[in-house]
C-alpha cells in the first residue's frame, strides 16, 4: 500500500505504453536515437499478447515451446539490453490532456509527463454472444492461448476451437502439441475464402508453409474441420458442452435445424477476430473512423502513425489489424516520428528510415491484412444473439433489453449505456461495445451513427485503498463552502 | 412540420418538464436538443435528492421537486429510481459543527425538517459511519434516484402526449420574425414556434446570446465517481457541513462519491478529465466518512457540467425584452428541483399566476 501520494510528475523525452512487439520496437529505436525512453506494461514482462512469457518461476516445458516462444525471448532481451526503463506490473489508470500518463502499481501511485506518447497497447478479442457463451469452459481464443503460453495449462481434456481467422489454427495446434484433444475445428470462413485470401499470404512463404505444417498434423490428428460454419448455441451437458452448429456465408446464419450439427468438448475456445484497442485514444477524444478491414474503430492517423492529438503516436495493432510482424515496423515508425517531432534526428535521417520501415512494411502487411480479412466483422453474426442471450455480462442486459431500448428511442452508444446499463461494470465495455454497436448499428444503419462509448478513467478498476494512501481528516483540501 | 405553439431548447430536467406540462394544456410542443435528451447534467448528476445540499432561499422548491420525485407514477408514468432515506450532513471539527448548525437553522427557517443530532443518533441511522464524527444535521427527506434513467422516463411520456422530440439539432441561429421564432441548425434545418423556452443548463449563455441577450452563466465542473459493486457499507445519504461531499449506495452495491469538486472542462469541450489531486481529495473524504469503503474499487470518473449565475440563484421567466421566449435554469440543487420549476414556468406561460415566485432573469442583465 501505498503511504504517501507521489505528487511528482517525471519529465521525460518518450513514455511508450504497451511491451509487444510495436512497444519494445518503437521504445528500442527512441532510446537509440539518444532519447530517454520510459516502457510501461500491466504484465510481468515484455511481449505482450503474442509473445506473452510464462511467469519467471515457472519450469519451461517443450512441448509447449513455439517459435513465438523463441521470438519473445529475443524481443525481450533485445529490450533488457537497451537503455529503455522498463515499468512491467504498473498499470496505466489515467491519461491528462497534458499527456501527463497517471499509473498504479505496488509501489503505489507515479506518474510521467513525457513529450511524446507512443500507444502500443494492441487489440481486445471479438466474440459475438449467443446461447450458452457465459458458461464454464467456454473463453476466448486469446485467453486459451495464454493458458497455453504462460501457464502451460491445457483449456480441458478436449476442446471444440471456435470462430475464425489464423489464431484457430494455432490455437488448435497448441493444443495438440502440447498433448491435449481438439474435438473439432469450428471455422467462419469457408475455403473458397480461404482460397481468395492465399495470393495475399504467399508474401510470407514461411508462414504460409508453417500453417500448411499446422493444418496437415491437424487433419492427420483425424480432427474435423468445419468450414462456414459457426457455434450457435452451448450447452451443459454433465461435464461437456454440447455445441450447436450452424452453415454461415455472406447472407448469414442458416438457423433451419435440417443442417445444424452437433459437436462436443469439455471446453470451447471461440474468438470472432480481434478489435484495435481504443480506450486510451478515446479517453484523449482523438478523431477515430471505423475501418471494416483494420478490425474496427482506429484512431485517425497521418502516414507517419501520429494521432490527431499533438505528440500522441500509435503503433502495432491499436492502429488497425495487422499482426506481429507488421506491429514492429509500424513501431519503429511511430518511434521515428516522435524523435523527428522531438527533433532528436534529421528530417532527412528520419524521411529515409522511415522509408525503409515503410516498405518492410508493406510486405509484412499483405499477410496481415489477409489475416485481418478472415478476422473481419461480420455483421450477420448478430442473429446468433436470441432475446435471452446476454450481451453485457458485467451488468448481465440482454439481447431483448437492447433491442428495446433501442425502440424505446436510445439511438446512440452512451444514451444506450444509461437505460439498459451495458458497458457500465467492471470490463467497462471492453467485452461487449463491438456487439452493441452491431446490434445498434443494424437499425440506424452505421457505425458512425451509433457511435463509440466515451472513453473515461480509470482504464481499469483500481483499488480505492491503493489511491487514498494513509493520510488524516486535516490533509485533505476540502475545497470552500458552497452557497447557502 | 407545420407551426408549434411552444418550442423547448434544451432536453435536460428543466426542458422535458416545461414541455410535458405544457404540452398537457394541449399546446403543440416541440422539445430540441444538441444530443439525445438528459444525457448532460441530467443524466451525469448524482441524483441526490437532498435538503442538505439546497440553497437556503431554494427550500421551498425543493421539497415540491422531491416530492414530484416519489411520486413520479402520478405525473411522469416513469421510473427513475427514486429511493427515499434519511440524509445527515456531517462535521468532523468543530468549525465544521458551527458551520453546520448555521447552515441548518437557515436551512429550517426555510422550512426544511432538519434537526441537528449527536454523534451517537448519527450513528444508529448509519451505522456504517465514522465513530469520530461529532455531530450531523439529520433529513428524513432526503433520497436519490439513478440519473440516467430520467432521460428514459421523460422520453416515454413525452411520446406519449404527443411532443414532437427532435434530438440532434444543434441550434446556431434564433430568428425572430413577425409572428414566429425560426430555430435554425448548422445544416440549414428549421424549426418554427409562436414561443420559445430556452432551457440549456450551461449553454444559457450562449442561447440567451442568440436573441442579443447577455447574462453571464458560469460553468462548474462537477467530478463524479463510482466504486464497483460493494457489500451493503451504508444506507444514508451523507453529505458534510459545507456540502462538499456527496455520498450513497445503490440498491446495485455501487456507491457514488460526489459533492461538486472540480474537473477541467468547458461548455465548448464538456467535461474534459478529473484533477487528480481533486479525485484522490473526494475519495479520501468518501472513506474518511464511511471507512468500509476503501476496500472496493474505482471503477470509472465523469464529469458534470452545473450553470451558476453571479447570484448564485436560478433564472426563471420571460428573456428579457421578449414577452413570448422564456428561459429557465441556472438552478443550485437543479435536479431535486427540476420537475417543479417546470411545471411553474408551465403555469406562468399559460397565464397563470405561479404558485411560488419565479426568478426575473432581468435582475443580472449586464450591458
Amino acid at each position: 500500500m501505498s503511504k504517501v501520494i507521489d505528487d511528482n510528475v517525471q519529465k521525460i523525452d518518450v513514455v511508450v505504453l504497451g511491451a509487444g512487439p510495436a512497444g519494445v520496437a518503437a521504445a528500442t529505436i527512441a532510446s537509440e536515437h539518444g532519447a530517454d525512453v520510459a516502457i510501461i506494461d500491466e504484465n510481468i514482462s515484455g511481449g505482450g499478447q503474442i509473445y506473452r512469457a510464462p511467469p519467471k518461476e515457472y519450469e519451461t516445458h517443450d512441448s509447449f515451446k513455439s517459435p513465438e516462444s523463441y521470438e519473445g525471448d529475443r524481443q525481450r532481451n533485445y529490450l533488457s539490453n537497451s537503455k529503455v526503463k522498463t515499468y512491467f506490473n504498473y498499470r496505466v489508470w489515467s491519461i491528462s490532456q497534458e499527456l501527463v500518463v497517471s499509473t498504479i502499481s505496488a509501489n503505489g501511485l507515479k506518474s510521467w509527463r513525457p513529450k511524446a506518447l507512443i500507444l502500443a497497447n494492441g487489440a481486445l478479442e471479438r466474440i459475438i454472444p449467443f446461447p450458452g457463451w457465459t458458461l464454464p469452459g467456454v473463453m476466448g481464443l486469446a485467453a486459451c492461448t495464454i493458458l497455453l503460453k504462460s501457464q502451460f495449462v491445457l483449456p480441458g481434456r478436449s476442446t471444440v476451437v471456435a470462430g475464425c481467422g489464423p489464431l484457430l489454427m494455432s490455437v488448435a495446434y497448441a493444443i495438440v502439441k502440447a498433448g491435449g484433444n481438439v474435438s473439432a475445428i469450428v471455422d467462419l470462413s469457408s475455403k473458397s475464402e480461404w482460397v481468395r485470401v492465399f495470393p495475399k499470404m504467399l508474401s510470407r512463404p514461411d508462414l504460409l508453409l508453417q500453417g500448411m505444417k499446422w493444418l496437415w498434423k491437424l487433419k492427420n490428428e483425424g480432427i474435423k474441420i468445419y468450414n462456414g460454419y459457426t457455434v450457435t448455441k452451448s450447452e451443459k451437458d454433465n461435464d461437456r458442452l454440447a455445441i450447436t452448429i450452424a452453415p454461415f456465408n455472406h447472407s448469414g446464419v442458416n438457423t433451419d435445424p435440417k443442417f445444424q450439427k452437433l459437436v462436443e468438448g469439455e471446453c470451447l475456445a471461440i474468438g470472432h477476430g480481434l478489435i484495435p484497442s481504443t480506450e486510451i485514444t478515446r479517453l484523449l477524444k482523438a478523431k477515430h473512423k471505423y475501418d471494416l478491414l483494420k478490425g474496427g474503430w482506429v484512431p485517425v492517423i497521418d502516414d507517419e502513425f501520429r494521432t490527431s492529438i499533438p505528440n500522441v503516436f500509435i503503433a502495432g495493432d491499436a492502429s488497425g489489424i495487422s499482426g506481429a510482424f507488421s506491429a514492429v515496423h509500424k513501431g519503429r515508425i511511430a518511434g521515428l516520428s516522435a524523435l523527428r517531432d522531438l527533433n532528436m534526428i534529421s528530417l532527412k535521417e528520419s524521411k529515409h528510415k522511415i522509408n525503409n520501415e515503410r516498405n518492410l512494411l508493406n510486405k509484412t502487411e499483405n499477410f496481415g491484412q489477409a489475416a485481418a480479412y478472415l478476422m473481419r466483422s461480420r455483421p450477420e453474426l448478430i442473429k446468433t444473439i436470441t432475446a435471452e442471450t446476454i450481451v453485457c455480462r458485467c451488468e448481465d442486459v440482454f439481447r431483448a433489453e437492447i433491442d428495446e431500448t433501442i425502440v424505446s428511442g436510445a439511438v446512440d452508444m452512451n444514451q444506450l449505456k444509461a437505460w439498459t446499463r451495458c458497458g457500465m461494470g467492471p470490463c467497462q465495455g471492453r467485452t461487449c461495445a463491438d456487439s452493441i454497436e452491431a446490434i445498434l448499428t443494424s437499425v440506424v444503419g452505421s457505425r458512425e451513427l451509433a457511435g463509440q462509448w466515451t472513453g473515461r478513467a480509470p482504464l481499469r478498476p483500481i483499488p480505492i485503498e491503493q489511491i487514498i494512501g494513509d493520510y488524516s481528516y486535516s490533509d485533505i483540501p476540502i475545497p470552500e463552502s458552497a452557497p447557502l | 412540420m407545420g407551426i408549434y405553439d411552444i418550442a423547448v431548447i434544451g432536453g435536460g430536467v428543466m426542458g422535458c418538464s416545461t414541455a410535458l406540462h405544457i404540452s398537457r394544456k394541449k399546446l403543440k410542443t416541440v422539445i430540441i436538443d444538441s444530443g439525445a435528451l438528459c444525457r448532460e447534467a441530467s443524466g451525469t448528476n448524482a441524483g441526490t435528492l437532498t435538503l442538505n445540499m439546497t440553497r437556503a432561499a431554494l427550500i421551498p422548491y425543493a421539497i415540491k421537486g422531491w416530492e414530484l420525485w416519489n411520486s413520479t407514477e402520478q405525473w411522469l408514468y416513469g421510473d427513475v429510481g427514486t429511493i427515499s432515506v434519511n440524509g445527515l450532513s456531517l462535521a468532523f471539527t468543530e468549525r465544521e459543527e458551527e458551520l453546520l448548525i448555521k447552515r441548518a437553522e437557515a436551512r429550517k427557517a426555510m422550512g426544511a425538517p432538519i434537526e441537528i443530532v449527536s454523534s451517537k443518533k448519527a450513528q444508529q441511522l448509519e451505522p456504517g459511519l465514522r465513530q469520530s464524527v461529532r455531530s450531523a444535521a439529520w433529513c428524513p427527506k432526503d433520497g436519490f434516484t439513478s440519473a440516467y434513467l430520467t432521460g428514459h422516463a421523460f422520453r416515454k411520456v413525452l411520446n406519449n402526449e404527443g411532443v414532437q422530440i427532435q434530438e440532434y439539432f444543434k441550434v446556431n441561429k434564433i430568428d425572430n420574425e413577425n409572428k414566429y421564432f425560426l430555430i435554425c441548425n448548422e445544416n440549414g434545418e428549421f424549426i418554427k414556434s409562436k414561443r420559445i423556452v430556452l432551457a440549456g443548463g450551461v449553454w444559457l449563455e450562449y442561447m440567451l446570446s442568440l436573441l442579443n441577450i447577455f447574462i453571464p452563466i458560469k460553468c462548474l465542473i462537477n467530478q463524479l465517481i463510482i466504486t464497483e459493486r460493494v457489500e451493503p457499507v451504508m444506507k444514508t445519504v451523507l453529505s458534510i457541513a459545507n456540502g462538499l461531499l456527496s455520498l450513497k449506495q445503490f440498491a446495485n452495491g455501487t456507491v457514488l462519491i460526489g459533492g461538486g469538486w472540480q474537473g477541467i472542462g468547458d461548455t465548448e469541450r464538456g467535461g474534459v478529465e478529473a484533477i487528480p489531486k481533486n479525485l484522490v481529495g473526494n475519495i479520501r473524504l468518501a472513506c474518511h466518512t464511511i471507512p468500509k469503503l476503501r476496500f472496493g474499487r474505482m471503477a470509472r470518473v465523469w464529469l458534470g457540467l452545473e450553470a451558476e449565475t453571479s447570484d448564485a440563484l436560478p433564472i426563471i421567466g420571460n428573456v428579457p425584452g421578449f414577452d413570448d421566449a422564456y428561459v429557465i435554469g441556472s438552478v443550485h440543487s437543479g435536479y431535486t428541483s427540476g420537475p417543479y420549476m417546470g411545471w411553474l414556468l408551465s403555469q406562468f406561460i399559460t397565464g397563470k399566476e405561479p404558485d411560488m415566485p419565479l426568478f426575473d432573469p432581468s435582475r443580472l442583465l449586464t450591458q
